[in-house]
């Protein structure tokens, strides 16, 4: 099959699923200088053995090094960039352009992703599962909770990136302004507030372990705490002060 | 307490938090549960995960920003809370600053690796640039063994530190159980309720998504 066959098709079904599966290591050699640049070229490589000259051809070692260098893009919709090269590559589409392209597509891709999963998923993710919690769910399900939604929403995008990512090639900016990559973290952000609501409160009585006067007292005290955090202390980080107020408290109910 | 599984499954999980497979499995609630059903005491692994869960809320791993190190270190506090048998009072507050502490030691390990990732990148350069596989991959490969064994370092070092240190302090331990968890609950929503609000504040009714909730979540407290 020509190079230009596989690509106005689709990936072979094996080819596909070894990039797939080598998406999730695209992070493995994460580094100060060349950030998931080597984990993009890593990604690519089974679609590069489809190149005239196969693996260890020209083509391949070319389009390898043209790869291996400094990409940044949240890992998980790295497999955006990782079809939508690997398309361009089998296309045969000038080096310089494929070159540009990298450039321009790495940033849009760290943001929309950090944006959506770090920023609004995770979130939201964590707090159903302490909901649950909070609802004296056994172990096994709060954990198999949050990892089957998480991994719902995890998966699907790592599937979707890579497929409309060789889909669309070069056209793949288009898919960026997908409704449910623009408008999903808003949506998904209102739900994970509404779960923290519920959350603090449940998971307060539920660790407390006493009265549930004691929950609301948490609840109210970490209402106003969070706001005064928020508001006085914003670019400082929640975990250092639970650090500093917990290290006082170990040291004064120790040494009282 | 047997250390080694402990270690292994700090290991394990340390590397789901960047390299391999990021399915964060490697987040508190799940990782000291782990930990905890290890020891054969996963409540206590879910009690402490869910306190930590609530602290690192507002940790947003985004590229190259410098963050704790959550897996490990939910492995290794999960693991100290689940061993104190009955968690007597001081128990979940003395081994959620140990988790605190191990995560930021393995938070400052990870940006080391990423060190000498950049410098292997950099001695590979020539071979990178011939387009040479075996270079790629064994940079991968090198990368996801060395963040193995990375966490598995960190959380041995804390593991033989705080395991006699925590009993200790538990025995000297003054205030009762319930108002000793209660500090801890109430700090760790103190910095989960920060977190909502810096996140989510832009979102237009975040407030009152968030009071709805809190009305929910108040009226399912008093039903249950």
């Amino acid at each position: 099959m020509s190079t230009s066959a596989i690509s106005e098709a689709r990936l072979p079904v094996s080819t596909w699923l070894r990039i797939y599966l080598r998406l999730f290591a695209v992070q493995g050699s994460w580094n100060y200088e060349i950030l998931n640049g080597n984990g993009i070229a890593f990604c690519m490589e089974p679609a590069l053995r489809l190149l005239p000259g196969g693996r260890g051809g020209e083509a391949y070692t070319n389009a390898l090094s043209r790869h291996a260098r400094y990409f940044n893009s949240h890992p998980y919709f790295a497999g955006v960039a990782v079809g939508a090269l690997a398309r361009a590559e089998l296309d045969g589409v000038a080096p310089g352009m494929i070159e540009r392209f990298r450039i321009a597509l790495g940033g849009p891709l760290g943001s929309v992703g950090d944006r959506l999963v770090w920023a609004s998923w995770l979130p939201l993710c964590s707090l159903v599962a302490l909901t649950a919690f909070g609802l004296n769910a056994r172990p096994p399900l709060v954990v198999a909770i949050f990892v089957l939604l998480y991994n719902f929403g995890h998966l699907s995008l790592r599937a979707w990136g890579l497929r409309v990512g060789f889909e669309r090639g070069l056209r793949v900016a288009d898919a960026l302004g997908h409704p449910l990559l623009r408008r999903g973290p808003q949506y998904v952000g209102a739900a994970a507030s509404f779960f923290a609501g519920i959350a603090i409160p449940l998971v307060a009585h539920r660790v407390a372990g006493d009265g549930k006067a004691l929950a609301l007292e948490i609840t109210l005290f970490a209402i106003i705490g969070g706001i005064l955090l928020a508001r006085f202390a914003e670019h400082s980080e929640g975990w250092r002060l639970a650090l500093a107020v917990l290290a006082l408290f170990v040291l004064y109910s120790v040494l009282r | 307490m047997d250390v080694v599984p402990i270690v292994l499954l700090a290991a394990l999980l340390g590397v789901d938090v960047v390299t391999f497979p990021q399915a964060m499995i490697s987040r508190p609630i799940v990782a000291a549960t782990a930990a905890g059903a290890f020891l054969g005491n996963p409540v206590a692994g879910l009690v402490i995960g869910s306190v930590l869960e609530l602290i690192a809320l507002g940790m947003l791993p985004f590229g190259a920003s410098k963050y704790p190190e959550w897996g490990s270190a939910s492995v290794v506090g999960g693991a100290l809370f689940a061993s104190q048998h009955g968690m007597p009072p001081g128990a979940l507050a003395a081994s959620v600053l140990a988790a605190l502490l191990t995560a930021i030691v393995s938070g400052w390990s990870m940006v080391r690796l990423r060190r000498i990732n950049a410098f292997r990148a950099t001695r590979l350069r020539s071979e990178l640039d011939a387009g040479s596989a075996d270079a790629i991959v064994g940079l991968q490969i090198f990368g996801l063994t060395a963040d193995f064994v990375r966490g598995g370092l960190v959380a041995l070092a804390a593991m033989l530190l705080f395991r006699p240190l925590i009993p200790a302090v538990v025995s000297f331990w003054n205030p009762g159980a319930v108002y000793s968890q209660a500090i801890v609950v109430a700090i760790a929503s103190v910095v989960a309720a920060g977190a909502v609000w810096k996140i989510f504040h832009s979102i237009p009714y975040a407030a009152g998504f968030f009071l709805s909730g809190l009305a929910v979540g108040t009226t399912l407290l008093m039903m249950t």
